[in-house]
C-alpha cells in the first residue's frame, strides 16, 4: 500500500514523482493523439455548427481545466495554512501558471467560436466575465508570489488570495444557470444527462482525459523545479550566514 | 484545541461567511447581472422608450420578413407566452433562423416595437450530427429550440 502521507515529504516525492513523469507523459501523449484524431477526422460536424464544432473539443477541456487547477490551487493552499505541510503551498505555486494558461486558451477558443456562432467575439455576460474575472485571480496570485520576497509571507498571502477567491469557482460552474446568459447552459454535467450526442462526447472525453494527464505531467515537472528552487535558495541563505 | 483544528475551523468559518456574504450580494445585483430580459418581463416592467437593454427569447416561426430595401428585417422575439416585435437593420449571424434563440441589443419605439442595433444568435446546449437531428425530426422526438426558452 502507497502511504500517501509520505508524499508530502519532498525528497520522497522527488523519488516518487521522477519514477512517474515518463509513464504520465506517454500517457498523456497516447490521450492526446487519440483525441485529436477523434476529435478532427472521426466526430461528425454538428447539426448547426457544422464543423466549427470542433473547436468545443478544446475549448470544454481548457475551461474545465482552469476551473479544476484552480480548485487544486485553492485545497492546496487552504492544506498549508492549516497543516503547514511543506509543499502544498509550492504545489498551489506550481500549478497557478498551468491555470492562468488553461483559462486564457478558453477565453480565446471561446471567443474563436463565439464570432461565426453568436456573431461577437466578447460579450460581458455573466459566464464569460467570471471566466475573465478567474484569470485576472491567477495573475493576482502569481503577482503575489513575484512581489513578495520572504518565502513565508509570500506564501501566507498568496494562499488568502486563493482561497478568497475560490468563491468565483462555484459562480462560473452555476452563472449560466442563476442568471441569463450568452453562453449555453452546461451540457455535460446536468442532472437528465449529457445533452451532447454520444459521438460527439466520446472525443470530448478523450480530450479531458489527456488534458488531465497535461496538467499532471506539467505539475509534476514543476513542482520539482519549485522544490530544487527552495532548496537552493535555502542553501544560498545557509552559506550567507556562514 | 490544537492549533490546527483551530487553523481549520477558522479558515472553514470564514469561507462560509465569505460564500454567504458573496450570495447576497450577487443576489442583490441579480437585476443588473442578467444579460437579457424576456418579453414576459418586458410586458410586466413597462420599460420607458428609448431605454437601451437587450432583448432575448427565441424567433417566432414565420415571422421573419425581409423589407424590400433588402437589408431591413422584422420579426417577433418570443418567450412562448409572450411576443415582441423586432425591426433590425444589417448583417445577422449564421446560426440566425426561425426557432432559434437571439438577444438583441435596442430600445423600444413609441409603437412598441424594439429597434435593434444588434443581433447576436444564442446557440443552445444540444450539440449532435446532422444525420441525427433528421432522424429525430422526422420520427417527431424533435425537442430542439422551441422547448428552450433560455
Amino acid at each position: 500500500m502507497v502511504n500517501w502521507h509520505r508524499l508530502a515529504n519532498p525528497k520522497l516525492f522527488l523519488t516518487w514523482s521522477r519514477r512517474v513523469l515518463p509513464w504520465a507523459a506517454v500517457i498523456t501523449a497516447l490521450l492526446l493523439a487519440v483525441g485529436l484524431y477523434l476529435s478532427l477526422f472521426v466526430a461528425p460536424p454538428d447539426y448547426q455548427q457544422g464543423d466549427t464544432v470542433r473547436i468545443m473539443f478544446v475549448h470544454v477541456p481548457s475551461a474545465w481545466m482552469a476551473l479544476f487547477t484552480y480548485t487544486v490551487m485553492a485545497g492546496a493552499s487552504a492544506a498549508g495554512l492549516i497543516w503547514k505541510s511543506p509543499l502544498s503551498h509550492l504545489t498551489a505555486k506550481a500549478a497557478a501558471p498551468i491555470g492562468a494558461s488553461f483559462t486564457l486558451l478558453a477565453l480565446a477558443t471561446g471567443a474563436l467560436w463565439g464570432q461565426p456562432m453568436w456573431g461577437t467575439w466578447w460579450v460581458w455576460d455573466a459566464r464569460l466575465t467570471s471566466v475573465l474575472i478567474l484569470f485576472f485571480l491567477y495573475l493576482g496570485y502569481m503577482a503575489i508570489w513575484q512581489a513578495i520576497d520572504d518565502y513565508t509571507r509570500a506564501a501566507k498571502s498568496a494562499a488568502i488570495l486563493a482561497l478568497v477567491g475560490f468563491v468565483n469557482v462555484p459562480i462560473i460552474k452555476f452563472s449560466v444557470d442563476w442568471w441569463n446568459t450568452l453562453h449555453q447552459p452546461a451540457s455535460v454535467l446536468r442532472l437528465d444527462g449529457p445533452s451532447i450526442h454520444p459521438t460527439l462526447l466520446t472525443p470530448l472525453f478523450v480530450m479531458i482525459a489527456a488534458f488531465t494527464g497535461y496538467f499532471i505531467v506539467l505539475l509534476l515537472i514543476r513542482l520539482e523545479r519549485e522544490i530544487l528552487a527552495r532548496q537552493a535558495q535555502t542553501l544560498r541563505r545557509a552559506q550567507a550566514r556562514g | 484545541m490544537t492549533r490546527r483544528r483551530r487553523r481549520l475551523y477558522f479558515i472553514l468559518s470564514s469561507m462560509a461567511m465569505l460564500g454567504v456574504a458573496t450570495a447576497l450580494m450577487l443576489n442583490a445585483f441579480s437585476e443588473s447581472l442578467v444579460f437579457f430580459h424576456s418579453p414576459s418581463e418586458i410586458a410586466e416592467k413597462g420599460i420607458p422608450v428609448e431605454r437601451r437593454f437587450r432583448l432575448g427569447g427565441l424567433v417566432e416561426e414565420n415571422s421573419v420578413e425581409k423589407a424590400n430595401d433588402g437589408v431591413t428585417i422584422s420579426f417577433r422575439v418570443t418567450d412562448t407566452a409572450v411576443s415582441v416585435p423586432v425591426r433590425y437593420r444589417g448583417l445577422l449571424p449564421d446560426l440566425f433562423r426561425e426557432g432559434q434563440g437571439v438577444v438583441a441589443d435596442g430600445a423600444l419605439d413609441g409603437s412598441g416595437t424594439f429597434v435593434a442595433t444588434e443581433i447576436l444568435a444564442k446557440h443552445d446546449e444540444t450539440y449532435m450530427p446532422p444525420e441525427v437531428a433528421e432522424a429525430l425530426k422526422k420520427a417527431g422526438q424533435w425537442q430542439g429550440e422551441e422547448t428552450d426558452d433560455r
